[in-house]
């Protein structure tokens, strides 16, 4: 994962729930393809047609409440959202992002600095978003090194075997 | 963040610090964890893949992994019986000797409780949604998916970030057929389905000392239905008492600090409190049991069942309520003890008889009717009467079907009135 995440934003509001980003009727689906067809098909109709990889999103408070599938940010990262920016999240919402290599960041106040279309430059080290229309900017406390370690991997999955690979070649990465 | 240097810990951060070897943590810090114990069911089976993918061959520690499956035993459908044989072909593969399997089963969270698999100071994970109950032993416990139980079992630990605290500050003595399931509907009522959510919720003062280890079990149990990370009440003498001769490692207890900071203090007095009932479609939906009763809500089903609420406590309650009595002519009376040992104890007790002898069903250990995808479904529009924890539309069968939710006692005297109704008359 880069340090510096740029990206055409677009906004969403206060609870956007995880039917809102996948429907339930999509649960039983698993080919990333097929989920990104379906992405915030209630909570951002126009979305899944008109993304294109990188851009960002921003919301507002309790971004990835309810159910706690962990189909929402599978469908996001497959349609190639850049990264999450919202004033606060659902807890297992932000675990299961992060845990899939999807960056998620917390920034308070975020949501009111952005309009849809502006683009957010995220400087993850810094911990700044900044709307390079207006210049406006937020600070955020930089994610742990931990966390940015899995992101960097691209998920827990590709983190744990690398952190097995480098620990004891016997009993780490099968060949 | 709330706490600032030169203040105290909260229960919560107090063992999530000894678990990341931190001398102090702070609300929102993330910090990693090592586990003491992991805990996996049914849900377990999605952790296999993730597993190899990670390509771990070993687990970090078999001593501190338990498989107790629970929501479909014995298989009801072919899809349940895969799942089991997937985790026992994982165990077996992997050297995983505590395996409750059927026979040996219960409910996941009151193995760990009976079995003293969680001792206090624990940092504890599962893959079910409930285990906070066991924050009874004065530990950490929670819910965590099936991806990161992968990196549990690869690890020893996991990422957490610690969560900010919601202090239950309980005094007052309940009057007669008035439980600690009432408290905690109560306490549901106050802080609703998302006041504690990511936080832990810390149960304190004289009412919760006087709690036994089940009450403290249940209580704990519903701090999910808050949104919470965890539940947790400090550990004393029962808490050691409890886990004498079972507890499968070394207790480390810990307390707050005096000067520890909360974000919020909710403070409740039992005395004159009713019994309390969760109405539909969610746990916080509370109201007294009296002024439900004068609604006449006829029931169609009872379940006493549950981690919340099917220990051998609750069924000798029950039992002495439903003696002499029978069920209601059309209503259908589930009884599932939570655990093998719970359900050997009601024989020997003549519980199971007395029972039987009303007219209820007395079922195998297991989730039973609790979830609506084992047994003891609902069809559309039928109303039950529930000693579980959530009474979501579609929870136990039909998305119309409407669940109340209730103490053991309260559930008997529904199953005998056929609607739900004040017990303590009849005690
Ligand atoms: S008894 Fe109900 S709430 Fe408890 S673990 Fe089983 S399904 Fe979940």
């Amino acid at each position: 994962m880069q340090d510096v995440i740029e990206g055409r934003v677009w906004t969403l509001g206060a609870d956007v729930d995880t039917d809102g980003i996948i429907s339930g009727k999509y649960l039983t689906v698993i080919d990333p393809e097929e989920l990104k067809k379906h992405v915030f098909e209630i909570a951002l109709p126009e979305f899944a047609s008109q993304a294109q990889a990188g851009d960002v999103l921003v919301a507002g408070v309790n971004f990835g409440c309810g159910s706690s599938r962990e189909h929402a940010p599978a469908a996001m990262k497959a349609i190639g959202v850049g990264a999450v920016v919202a004033d606060s999240f659902a807890r297992i919402f932000f675990r299961n992002a992060i845990n899939l290599g999807l960056p998620v960041i917390e920034v308070p106040g975020v949501r009111a600095i952005f309009e849809k279309g502006d683009v957010a430059r995220i400087e993850m080290g810094q911990g700044r978003v900044t709307n390079e229309r207006t210049g406006a900017s937020v600070r955020f406390p930089p994610l742990p090194p931990h966390l940015l370690r899995i992101l960097e991997a691209g998920g827990l999955v590709e983190h744990v075997r690398r952190e097995l690979a480098g620990r004891a070649p016997s009993a780490g990465a099968k060949t | 963040m709330t706490g600032s240097p030169g203040h105290g810990m909260t229960l919560a951060e107090k063992v999530l610090a000894r678990a990341s070897g931190e001398e102090r943590v702070v609300p929102g810090q993330i910090v990693d964890g090592r586990v003491d114990l992991a805990m996996m069911h049914e849900q377990g089976a999605q952790t296999v893949a993730p597993f190899h993918q990670m390509g771990a061959e070993r687990v970090w520690d078999p001593d501190r992994v338990v498989i107790a499956i629970d929501h479909w035993v014995p298989a009801p459908t072919e899809g349940a019986a895969v799942l089991h044989r997937i985790l026992r072909k994982f165990a077996a593969e992997t050297g995983l000797p505590h395996f409750y399997d059927v026979g040996n089963h219960g409910i996941c969270h009151q193995i760990l409780a009976e079995n003293g698999w969680v001792v206090p100071g624990d940092l504890a994970v599962g893959t079910d949604s409930h285990t906070n109950t066991l924050g009874a032993m004065g530990a950490v416990a929670a819910g965590i998916g099936p991806t990161e139980m992968a990196a549990v079992l690869a690890l020893g630990s996991l990422w957490l970030k610690v969560p900010s605290t919601v202090q239950v500050r309980v005094r007052g003595s309940f009057g007669p057929g008035v439980t600690a399931k009432d408290l905690v509907l109560r306490v549901l009522g106050e802080i609703r389905t998302t006041g504690a959510t990511y936080k832990s919720v810390e149960f304190t003062g004289p009412t919760i000392a006087s709690l036994s280890m089940p009450e403290r079990l249940t209580i704990c149990n519903m701090t999910t239905e808050m949104g919470a990370k965890c539940g947790m009440v400090a550990p004393d003498d029962k808490t050691y008492e409890y886990l004498r001769g079972t507890a499968k490692h070394a207790m480390h207890p810990l307390w707050a600090d005096a000067d520890a900071v909360y974000e919020r203090v909710v403070d409740v007095n039992v005395d004159e409190m009713p019994p309390m009932v969760a109405c539909p479609y969610s746990p916080d939906n509370v109201r007294p049991l009296p002024e439900v009763a004068r609604e006449h809500v006829k029931v169609d089903q009872v379940f006493l069942g549950s981690c919340t609420n099917a220990r051998i406590e609750d069924l000798r309650e029950g039992a002495a309520l439903m003696k002499g009595h029978k069920v209601a002519p059309g209503v259908r009376f589930i009884v599932s003890p939570a655990s093998t040992r719970i359900y050997e104890q009601c024989l020997k007790e003549g519980i199971i008889e007395t029972f039987t002898e009303a007219g209820a069903v007395f079922t195998n250990s297991s989730c039973s009717a609790c979830f609506g995808g084992n047994m003891g479904l609902l069809a559309p529009d039928e109303v039950c009467a529930s000693s579980s924890n959530r009474n979501f539309p579609g929870r136990m069968g039909a998305k119309q079907a409407r669940i109340y939710l209730m103490s053991p006692a309260a559930t008997v005297a529904a199953a005998i009135a056929g609607e739900v109704t004040d017990h303590r008359p009849m005690l």
